[in-house]
């Protein structure tokens, strides 16, 4: 009866883009408003949806909506939501609307604002090329809305195939998030990004479609509740491996993750925040929604595997971290090993590892976006996000900056109390009992090594916190940029400069050096900043001292879904 | 005695000679006017849309599958030889062709309004290539479908060097020619031999002979053994197709000839030309020589991996434009030729598996055929302000031209396969899914790579057209014909995006030809 809502959630975003597309002229001068209202509305369906959700039965697919769209290919347009997808689902609509809060809220005149509108005259007086790449409200808007469109489908989708193309719909959104709103190296980046999840999901495409040889049906309900009947073990495997690399590639497992960096480092703060916060989410939602439940034989012959390659990543992850110079660098890497740790409960196919793995997923996706929003904020700051050259004291240039910055860095290592330390505990507590047919002294082995992992991960946090909060805070006069991809104009030069106007976003294609505000101080927090953030920071605090809100919600549907195996 | 043609049967095929006819009549009478360009042009335009008009009323009228020019029933023993067959199969593939054929006639008369071409002849042989184009997919014997093809492409060669005194249009006009009359002699090679060994040229008792259920003639009694020339005569026949649809290792002349000739003719070449040739290869694989599938699988699925990996690495080092869309098609028809190895393979448990791998081939066809000429709409609008047409020249067309700039982004994204182009995704998707059932995991996972190949030049390509423009933007206006074309190419791949089901539904009208 209320199948309308997850329809909805789709069409919002989907026809304020298309509307977009048709009537520009219309909506260019309140494109900040229409961003925020069609973004917001998407926000205001998902609280709808958390609201009427029926709690006492949350293993059930709910809202569902089943409808036939090709015939010749079984594929129907099959949406629902339970326990699993809720917390995503609302997490995706509270990202992407913090996302355009932080786009435009605030004045025009806030430091890295993309959305800037700007009337004719000012654009005429910047170079002729800028204003096009850079700052094109409308197109940013669209890209926005398609790639929520993408991302809240994936997790609605209940279809195998509908699944894979709401799958690939983020891409091209993705790809141009990155490659005109992006940093330095952003066109190899995009690429790489585009290429590389490309090549992982078309194999993933091979395992539904040998999934659908199989069985004949691609129903992910009617799947995960036959628990892999008629298909071979061997099947099986080589289904498990072909989706496992699709969804590993997108998570990223350890050794698939190094598009991420990049794509990471070089993406602009909203970019960044959707692709940690939500993107990587879509391959670990697939492992909980379509490889463990529909292929349990599979899951437990390669859980060994999985479980290893997780806890590399999450040791990789760790000690990669402590190498980087680059703020926005490290915390890409901090993903790799919270993604292992993710995927490390995956592996332990037991209820408790999986429920981790689903609670550190959306704890994940709120402290990163934390913190890549923070290191967004620092960046345009500063103009660089190397870490020695920022130098330490931010606490007391920028005291909220920086206390925000210590808050989200010691919720992402995990301390007790904060988000991140619930679903890594249990993910750590599901490899000391692993699931029946896993051998328990591999996962042991696993746990010690993950543990050393999370220690690891703290020291890596502390060292960024020790860098750039702590200490006595350099002079603002920086004389030669150390950053290795660094391009600025010379020193001496650099007073020379034409004045850039206001409104214009203050970046040009070659240049993230730019001269320091006039009076020479930096702005700390500024409102409309502090509106996105903040309900991050209490959803932080929340799930961390309430982790039964969301654990309560993911249990059934675990159990369901394990139902085979434990 | 007196043969009973049914003229309705042959009516698509009959209009467009007849307006080949007229338009070269009127040609030679009407003063050599601009106002007489655009003139032949809507003439040749009303033909194709009357053949149409059949073609539509045909499938309208349903029923059983009706033919003509058949071997009077006293002399056939027993069972009915036709040689024109108009079934779901002729239908989907003229329709196809007519509808592409709408599109090329509207982008002629954008590249004929310049004038330095003449236009009667230009006309006259574009409609002889439709009408071997429609009658091809309704033959149903060897020298029908020689006939056909060679009509499709002989005309082709003149409308390649039509832009006289240039020097790359009379090089791709010499290449191609010698390129397909050099096929055309293989494939009547592979076809007399296989006529030496069944005694007959027409496909249903090709079938029988090669499938063991009749005796062949060309056999001595004493062994029922078929020969091992039947293997060579097969392998030619498919080396013969091979040449048409540019397909390893038969692909080189391709980005030369789609360079040289005029852009109407590369789109005809990309489409029309090449349905032409994978109408003929099903005809000639499925329905005469299903039974010699060992021999023609393997290899069809082999030369399908080299073509799609050729095609993809060749593309993506191209500056050009045209060059890059000829090896894209070339690597697409990779992707069309796949299904096919499996076609008469029946591993599947399903009702009827060689009807599902054959309409996944013409699904695909008939989308790529949508997306490649939205593709070459664009470049035809950018050709005529640059001439050298190189990926560069497409900076900026977004916001130059925002209709064209998002049309060919939405054509190349198809291409790619990914959404929102949907239609190249669902293509592709049935693909897989037919070799994914039938058990070829190779060609699944070579498909898999070559479609990453694939998306990075696609993706380089779209990228330039959001980049910042390097030259101020020439002031050229479309033109009405030409945004005709564009919008009804863009539309059918927009139509195909939201209800790819339409697609399937046109192809499998008949489980087979």
């Amino acid at each position: 009866m209320m199948a309308w809502i997850p329809v909805a959630l789709l069409a919002v975003p989907l026809l304020g883009a298309l509307l977009l597309l048709l009537a520009p002229q219309l909506l260019r001068p309140r494109l900040r408003t229409y961003g925020l209202i069609l973004s917001g509305l998407t926000l205001a369906l998902s609280l709808l949806l958390v609201a009427t959700f029926d709690y006492g039965r949350p293993a059930d697919v709910q809202f569902e909506l089943d409808q036939p769209w090709i015939p010749g290919l079984g594929l129907r347009f099959h949406l629902g939501i339970d326990g699993i997808s809720l917390p995503l689902i609302t997490l995706t609509a509270l990202l992407t609307f913090l996302c355009f809060v932080y786009l435009c809220w605030g004045n025009a005149r806030g430091s890295g604002q993309l959305l800037t509108t700007k009337p004719p005259a000012e654009a005429g007086a910047a170079t002729a090329a800028e204003p096009i790449t850079r700052a094109r409200p409308r197109a940013l808007v669209f890209t926005l809305l398609v790639l929520e469109v993408g991302m809240i489908g994936t997790f609605l989708a209940l279809d195998l195939l509908l699944f894979f193309v709401f799958f690939e719909i983020v891409l091209i959104p993705m790809y141009f998030l990155i490659g005109i709103w992006g940093g330095e190296g952003r066109r190899a980046a995009s690429i790489k990004f585009i290429l590389y999840t490309l090549l992982g999901s078309v194999v993933m495409l091979l395992g539904l479609l040998l999934i659908w040889a199989q069985t004949g049906t691609l129903d992910i309900v009617a799947l995960s509740t036959s628990h892999g009947a008629g298909m071979s073990g061997s099947i099986q495997i080589l289904a498990f491996v072909a989706i496992g690399i699709g969804l590993a590639v997108k998570t990223p497992m350890w050794p698939l993750h190094t598009w991420l960096p990049d794509a990471h480092t070089e993406a602009p703060t909203v970019g960044s925040v959707l692709l940690a916060g939500v993107l990587l989410k879509m391959g670990t939602y697939g492992f909980a929604r379509i490889a463990i439940p529909v292929l349990p034989e599979g899951a437990v012959a390669v859980a060994p595997w999985l479980g290893a390659l997780a806890v590399v990543g999450i040791v990789y992850g760790a000690l990669a971290c402590l190498a980087q110079r680059d703020l926005k660098r490290m915390i890409a890497y901090s993903s790799v090993g919270h993604m292992g740790f993710v995927l490390l409960g995956f592996a332990t196919l037991t209820p408790v590892g999986v429920n981790g793995a689903l609670f550190a997923n959306v704890a994940h996706g709120l402290i990163t976006g934390l913190l890549f929003f923070l290191a967004g904020a620092i960046k345009e700051r500063h103009h660089t996000a190397d870490m020695p050259t920022l130098g330490g004291g931010l606490l007391a240039t920028l005291p909220r900056l920086g206390a925000l910055l210590t808050f989200a860095a010691i919720a992402s290592l995990g301390l007790p109390g904060l988000a991140g330390f619930w679903g890594e505990m249990l993910a750590l507590y599901g490899a000391f009992q692993p699931g029946a047919g896993l051998p328990r002294g591999l996962f042991l082995t696993y746990m010690v090594i993950g543990g050393l992992g999370a220690v690891l991960t703290a020291a890596y946090f502390l060292v960024m916190l020790s860098r750039l909060t702590h200490g006595r805070p350099q002079p603002p006069a920086r004389t030669s940029p150390s950053g290795t991809n660094v391009v600025g104009p010379p020193p001496e030069t650099r007073d020379e400069q034409p004045v850039v106007p206001l409104g214009a976003p203050a970046r040009t294609t070659t240049t993230t050096l730019e001269p320091p505000p006039a009076d020479g101080t930096i702005e700390d927090v500024n409102q409309h900043e502090l509106l996105a953030w903040t309900p991050l920071v209490a959803l932080t605090l929340l799930f961390g001292l309430w982790p039964g809100l969301l654990l309560s919600l993911t249990t059934p549907p675990v159990q369901a879904l394990l139902g085979a195996i434990s | 005695m007196i043969q009973q043609i049914d003229y309705f049967v042959i009516a698509p095929a009959l209009a467009l000679a007849l307006a080949a006819g007229l338009v070269l009549l009127l040609d030679a009478f009407l003063p050599a006017r601009p106002r007489t360009r655009t003139g032949l042009g809507l003439v040749t335009l009303a033909g194709v849309l009357l053949s149409l008009g059949f073609v539509v009323a045909q499938a309208v009228s349903g029923g059983s599958p009706r033919s003509t020019f058949c071997v009077p029933p006293n002399l056939a023993e027993g069972e009915q030889l036709c040689s024109y067959v108009t079934d779901g199969f002729t239908l989907a593939f003229a329709g196809l062709m007519l509808v592409a054929a709408v599109v090329i006639v509207l982008l002629s008369m954008t590249e004929l309004a310049g004038g330095a071409i003449p236009v009667g002849e230009w006309y006259f042989l574009l409609l002889c290539t439709l009408v071997g184009a429609v009658t091809l997919p309704a033959s149903r014997d060897l020298i029908m479908l020689v006939v056909a093809l060679e009509l499709v492409s002989l005309p082709v060669f003149a409308l390649t060097a039509m832009k006289r005194y240039d020097g790359r249009a009379s090089e791709a006009a010499v290449k191609l020619f010698v390129v397909s009359v050099v096929s055309t002699a293989v494939m009547l090679f592979g076809v007399s031999l296989l006529y030496g060994i069944s005694g007959t040229v027409f496909l249903s008792r090709l079938a029988a002979v090669f499938s063991g259920q009749a005796p062949a003639p060309g056999v001595l009694p004493p062994s029922q053994e078929l020969p091992a020339v039947v293997t060579v005569g097969v392998v030619l026949v498919v080396a013969g197709f091979a040449f048409k649809i540019a397909a390893v290792p038969f692909h080189s002349w391709a980005a030369d000839v789609y360079q040289g000739a005029p852009v109407p003719v590369a789109a005809l070449l990309s489409v029309i030309s090449k349905a032409a040739g994978f109408a003929g290869l099903i005809l000639i694989l499925v329905t005469g020589l299903a039974g010699q599938a060992a021999t023609w699988a393997p290899i069809v699925a082999i030369v399908a991996a080299l073509t799609m990996t050729a095609g993809n690495l060749l593309a993506m080092r191209q500056r050009s434009a045209v060059r890059l869309l000829a090896w894209s098609s070339v690597a697409q028809s990779g992707y069309i030729l796949a299904p096919l190895a499996l076609a008469a393979t029946t591993a599947r448990p399903d009702p009827a598996p060689a009807g599902g791998a054959i309409s996944a081939s013409i699904a695909y066809l008939v989308i790529y055929a949508a997306m490649n000429l939205g593709a070459f709409t664009v470049v035809m609008l950018v050709s005529r302000w640059s001439a050298r047409n190189e990926l560069d020249d497409y900076r900026g067309l977004v916001f130059r031209r925002p209709a064209a700039g998002i049309a060919l982004a939405f054509c190349l994204i198809c291409l790619a396969g990914l959404p929102p182009g949907l239609a190249g995704l669902f293509a592709k998707v049935f693909v897989f899914r037919e070799i994914v059932g039938g058990g070829y995991g190779w060609l699944a996972v070579v498909m898999a790579v070559n479609t990453v190949i694939g998306l990075y030049y696609y993706a380089i390509w779209t990228a330039r057209l959001f980049a910042p423009a390097t030259t101020p933007a020439p002031r050229r206006a479309t033109g009405p014909w030409l945004a005709m074309a564009m919008g009804l190419a863009v539309a059918a791949a927009v139509l195909f995006s939201i209800a790819p089901q339409l697609v399937l539904d046109l192809t499998t009208l008949s489980p087979s030809g």
